[in-house]
């Protein structure tokens, strides 16, 4: 790295706030409440693809069932509050703990694996949830949904309109974002680098490459169960189709297309991935062919995502130098 | 006994159809090391073209048979060629990636061009069930098994006996090492993804007439490959073969004892028991990890 990782983190600080208030200033510009709802879908999917990114882009470990992870913590919030009356506050934490359990539980045996084994365990894990999610009726309300979860709320603040939740949304995404950056540019992100680049050597430098990764996934499962909880108190609702491996996918490619690894490839294509199905939507029938070829198209052309792109020529021969 | 011999008949069939699958994704994994996300959707597309090439042209059943697995073949090699052929950065991931976006391509573009409803195709050689020890089978069943049997034998014979197959392995194990033989490194991955398409359409083709076709059924279809490659052994077409059997009647006893909504648990479950306990499969190589760069 030519650069040190404090001025590093100082300049990517320094951008995110810039992002951070241009989201701030969003719901003055937004041109209807349309835009703003699909922004705070932007926003669920910025954090859980962060969550997403430490654990493939910094640790290096393909997870095919994070849309598992994510129905989870959609699921146990909404469960409490719409079944068994929870605050919503308690139902975070109850999600968080929860997901977080699941996530170690799973990851113990899992993270052994290597490679297409670790994506075909965590497939299955995600594919078996999902269906659980179908067939437990009774607690999740089946194929058609859980219905009448509550808006979060906060004693008697409820977080109910769409200004309110834009902030709520885009400030949990803005804590997981600044924590993401600050676990990076740390002695545990430095570890992971070192477990991404070669398992073996980062054995033999003292690195606890086992505990390193349960950690991370551990804690992308927070994230997703952070980002779940705040989707289905934003719906209202919740149904098993938006967990299934088709998501998972979809999760993988938002962190892909903008860039794995890259601090601001989980923000870029989480926010295109979330917009451009509503620009897609007016090519009637066409709009999955498009949706695929865009897919391959940017992993043929672009195989480092379009972040380092945009985040200009003189970083991006930075970082060309730096991985090298 | 009768229910026991039900359970198997329909596991042996399903499972053929998940071993032909398997055996496509050890193709395409022993020439690039990437897995074929876009297999499952060569497998509906084969029965598709069946399905429509039957109804509107009314040609035989074989010559539909040959056009609909020549026809897969060749937009597989097309696939490869535009995909994998310009790929400037092909790390496992990437190419992962690609075949996903292909897989949804594909799907896209058959939802487009012949609609979302389901089509279907006659059994090979009518519909009147045998009945054995008190289970019935339907005679297309024998087809798939039989088919899919003697798709699985050519494959091992191609690749273990003929010079086509060996330039293929070799193409695998060592890329610098083969090209410097004179073996067309890129070709043989491009080869593996047509034959790839080719058994796929196969598959699709032969199962349509039991269980019918639409433009989201490949999806399954390909996990469910994936699920018994890995299970038998990724990259040996046997241990593919074997791993989709055993999936297939796994499956079939599940939903028999079991409620049919848990079939897929169970059949997942089992794949991550077999992962914890022999990652690499039940006929593949131990001793040598197999570590992807992904």
């Amino acid at each position: 790295m030519p650069k040190s990782s404090a001025a590093l983190s100082f300049g990517t600080g320094l951008k995110l706030a810039i992002f951070l208030a241009v989201v701030a200033f969003f719901p003055a510009i937004s041109p209807n409440l349309y835009m703003m709802n699909i922004m705070g879908f932007a926003g669920i999917h910025v954090l859980i693809c962060t969550g997403l990114n430490l654990l493939m882009g910094y640790a290096g470990q393909l997870s095919l069932g994070h849309a598992g992870f994510w129905g989870l913590g959609a699921y146990i919030s909404g469960v409490l509050t719409a079944k068994f009356g929870w605050p919503p506050v308690f139902g975070l934490f109850a999600s968080i703990f929860g997901t977080s359990l699941v996530a170690l539980i799973v990851g113990f045996p899992t993270l052994r694996l290597r490679g297409h084994y670790l994506a075909m365990a965590t497939l299955g894990v995600g594919i078996i949830i999902h269906i659980l999610f179908v067939q437990v009726d009774s607690l999740t309300g089946g194929p058609s949904g859980l219905i009448n979860v509550p808006s979060f709320s906060v004693g008697s603040f409820r977080i109910d309109t769409p200004l309110k939740n834009h902030y709520f949304i885009w400030g949990f995404a803005a804590l997981g974002l600044v924590g993401a950056m600050n676990l990076a540019n740390s002695r545990v992100g430095r570890a992971l680098k070192a477990i991404n680049t070669s398992e073996v050597a980062a054995e033999t430098m003292g690195i606890k490459t086992f505990q390193y990764k349960l950690m991370i996934f551990v804690l992308s499962g927070a994230y997703a169960a952070v980002s779940g909880t705040l989707y289905v108190h934003y719906l209202n609702f919740t149904a098993p189709e938006t967990f299934g491996f088709m998501n998972s996918v979809l999760l993988l490619t938002m962190v892909a297309i903008g860039g794995i690894g890259n601090f601001w490839g989980p923000i870029l294509g989480a926010m295109i991935l979330t917009f451009l199905p509503e620009y897609l939507r007016a090519y009637e029938g066409l709009e999955v062919l498009l949706y695929g070829l865009i897919l391959a198209a940017v992993m043929m052309f672009m195989p480092r995502g379009l972040a380092p792109i945009l985040s200009g020529i003189p970083s991006y021969f930075r970082n060309l130098a730096g991985t090298k | 006994m009768g229910e026991l011999l039900q359970f198997m008949f329909s596991g042996v069939m399903i499972g053929s159809v998940y071993g032909l699958v398997a055996v496509g994704f050890c193709m395409v994994y022993n020439a690039t090391e990437a897995i074929n996300f876009a297999q499952g959707e060569f497998v509906m597309l084969g029965g598709m073209i069946a399905a429509v090439v039957f109804k509107s042209w009314g040609w035989p059943l074989p010559m539909v048979f040959a056009f609909a697995v020549i026809s897969s073949l060749i937009i597989g090699f097309i696939c490869e060629k535009l995909t994998f052929g310009f790929c400037r950065d092909p790390k496992v991931l990437n190419l992962i990636i690609i075949t996903i976006g292909l897989a949804i391509a594909m799907k896209g573009a058959v939802m487009m061009i012949w609609g979302k409803f389901a089509k279907d195709l006659p059994a090979f050689t009518g519909e009147k069930p045998l009945f054995i020890l008190g289970a019935t089978l339907i005679p297309q069943a024998i087809w798939i098994v039989l088919i899919s049997f003697a798709v699985m034998l050519f494959m091992r014979f191609f690749l273990e006996k003929t010079t086509l197959g060996t330039a293929m392995r070799a193409a695998a194990a060592d890329k610098v090492a083969a090209s410097l033989v004179g073996i067309p490194v890129r070709w043989a991955s491009t080869l593996s993804f047509g034959i790839a398409a080719g058994i796929g359409a196969i598959a699709g083709v032969v199962l349509t007439p039991v269980t019918l076709t639409s433009y989201d059924h490949g999806t399954m279809m390909g996990l469910k490959g994936f699920c018994a490659a890995i299970l038998g052994g990724m990259g040996n077409v046997y241990g593919g073969f074997l791993g989709g059997l055993i999936l297939g009647i796994v499956e079939a006893f599940a939903a028999g004892w079991g409620t049919s909504g848990y079939r897929d648990v169970v059949a997942f479950l089992c794949l991550i028991l077999i992962l914890f306990v022999r990652p690499s499969g039940i006929l593949g190589e131990t001793g040598r990890e197999r570590i992807a760069k992904i």
